[in-house]
């Protein structure tokens, strides 16, 4: 019942994508037209994979620092994608891929940097020491981003501050098909994960004696979810609160366990994303807001909500 | 006809990463089918190390430790895990869960990587908690149980594991009487009716004395003494390794220990 609903959520989240959009276009025309098959269907398609993937390193993440308020932005993941997307716009990198491709390259760095901290002194990814090395690299990376910010023109300074806030206006057939190339991968190791995941909630200690490998698992863990998220950002820049929320409405609603969790997440991030972006680009048409604004007005009164239940109970 | 043996730690010395002195000296210790151990120390004599040592999560620096035959670290965990089931000190309830829920997580080790849960793994969690007395327990939450009930629960997921050894760290620790007797009886009952072995960290002597087949008595890392309670539970030595004035006594032909108070208070 509440699969067959997620199903038909999903199916009118993308009909809802494909009908709804500035431009007016009756239905009969909106087959044939280059409005949906350019426009519309690539956007919802590439809204709904990068919320997937958001939903899936939300869950994993949130499993691996056993904080179930950690984001896969938490851990500096997005000041490093950032910083990366300033640094192309300021140095004015020529062609369509200059720009999420230092992003991505930001956000693998921030990882790199945040996973090297979580090793430091023998640690074994400790939970605490990577949180905190994931502000701490956030941080820097931010005062870097700002400081060239304040450097910059007027337009560009638009231009990097709309991209900071996330969207889709780039959407096109190439973006959705590098994503669905890249994707596959972690996500298959994230849900071979999905087991030992499970017990990792019990502690670490526990978790070895009922048969997972600790070590190896956390290692895995955050390189995938990490490579998932700073795809994410590099195609539609920092989207918050849907790593953040997805994975709490999904264990609300099908228990904790990670084998149906991170199905569920993937689908249910996928919805949150794309109709959050269908309202992106239709409340203020013809102009855009940026999506990352709209998951955050929608997203911080749910996520008090959440955070109302999680204390009471 | 010998029994099978199952752990083997010979002459084992292991020392933490940057610690001044060995946690454990030249320790040994054989457990088989069937035989009920019990580990006895005071805090810090190095007993949680020799049960991590024994079960592969602390290197050793001399002296060799193996189950079945093969090195401890050389298992993969899930290997270990179908042989060896674990009740360890403490553990992190991070998100609701029902008891046949965390009961069955004891039959991951058993799963395949993206197969389902399968008829023998739904029988053995059902055998499991048969034999820990935890049926009617079955689909409540793990919040709503008793320090005894949760305990008898958490055996219950070890024994899903279907191990040849089960290991429990003092988990009688916070327990009152009733449900720490009932506790060293089950554990005694799943060795003499299901052929286990079993070891058990334990601060308590006395009931160690009445139920372990085998008694480690361990201080500042080193075996004082091993054998049957009876033989190594003296008056010396028990005065010995918890520094304090004890007297012995003999209940059921075990060895039982009454404390003395001192004498200054005590005209």
């Amino acid at each position: 019942m509440k699969y067959a609903l997620l199903a038909a959520a999903v199916l009118t989240t993308l009909a809802a994508a494909l009908l709804l959009g500035p431009a007016n276009v009756p239905l009969r025309e909106l087959v044939d037209s280059p409005i949906l098959w350019q426009l519309r269907l690539p956007r919802a398609l590439l809204a709904f994979l990068v919320g997937g993937a958001l939903g899936v390193s939300g869950v994993a993440l949130q499993a691996l620092v056993r904080n179930p308020l950690a984001d896969p932005f938490l851990l500096g993941l997005s000041g490093g994608a950032g910083l990366g997307a300033v640094v192309a716009i300021a140095l004015h990198l020529p062609g369509p891929w200059a720009l999420p491709l230092a992003a991505f390259v930001g956000a693998v760095g921030a990882m790199a940097l945040v996973y090297r901290f979580g090793l430091m002194g023998g640690a074994e990814l400790d939970p605490r020491i990577l949180l905190l090395g994931g502000v701490a690299v956030g941080a820097f990376a931010a005062a870097i981003t700002t400081a060239l910010v304040s450097l910059a023109e007027a337009t560009e300074l638009r231009n990097a501050f709309l991209w900071l806030w996330g969207g889709f206006s780039g959407a096109s057939w190439t973006t959705v098909l590098v994503i669905l190339v890249y994707a596959p991968l972690p996500i298959v190791v994230l849900a071979a994960a999905a087991r030992p995941l499970d017990l990792l909630a019990l502690g670490e200690e526990p978790a070895q004696y009922l048969g997972t490998d600790v070590r190896r698992l956390k290692r895995l863990v955050y390189l995938s979810a990490s490579l998932l998220t700073a795809a994410a950002v590099a195609v539609a820049g920092v989207i918050g609160f849907v790593g953040l929320i997805v994975p709490h409405v999904c264990r609300l609603l099908w228990g904790r366990l990670h084998h149906t969790l991170f199905p569920t997440a993937f689908l249910t991030g996928g919805i949150l994303l794309a109709a959050a972006d269908t309202l992106a680009r239709t409340v203020v048409a013809p102009r855009e807001l940026p999506v990352g604004i709209v998951t955050a007005l929608l997203g911080v009164p749910l996520f008090a909500f959440l955070l109302r239940r999680w204390t009471v109970s | 006809m010998d029994r099978e043996l199952i752990v083997a730690v010979g002459d084992l010395t292991c020392r933490y990463t940057n610690a001044p002195r060995d946690a454990l000296r030249d320790v040994s210790l054989e457990v088989r089918a069937g035989e009920f151990h019990a580990l006895l120390g005071p805090n810090g004599s190095g007993k949680t190390t020799l049960l991590r040592a024994a079960l592969g999560l602390v290197p050793p620096r001399a002296g060799r430790v193996e189950i079945l035959a093969r090195p401890a670290g050389d298992w993969p965990r899930r290997d270990l895990a179908r042989v060896v089931g674990v009740v360890p000190q403490r553990e992190e309830n991070l998100f609701p869960q029902r008891v046949h829920e965390t009961v069955l997580l004891g039959r991951y080790p058993h799963l395949s990587l993206f197969g389902g849960v399968r008829a023998v793994d739904r029988a053995a969690v059902d055998r499991a908690l048969v034999a820990c007395d935890a049926v009617d327990l079955r689909d409540r939450w793990l919040w709503t149980l008793s320090g005894g009930e949760y305990q008898r629960v958490r055996v219950a997921r070890a024994l899903a594991q279907e191990p040849k050894l089960l290991v429990l760290d003092e988990p009688t620790a916070s327990l009152d009487l009733r449900h720490e007797m009932e506790l060293f009886e089950l554990v005694r009952a799943l060795v003499d009716g299901h052929g286990l072995a079993a070891l058990l960290i334990t601060h308590h002597v006395n009931l160690a004395a009445r139920f372990a087949d085998q008694v480690l008595i361990l201080a500042e890392g080193r075996a004082v003494a091993r054998g049957a309670p009876g033989d190594v539970l003296t008056r010396e030595t028990a005065a010995a390794v918890f520094q304090w004035p004890v007297v012995m006594s003999v209940f059921e032909g075990r060895p039982q220990m009454i404390p003395l108070r001192k004498k200054e208070n005590h005209p």
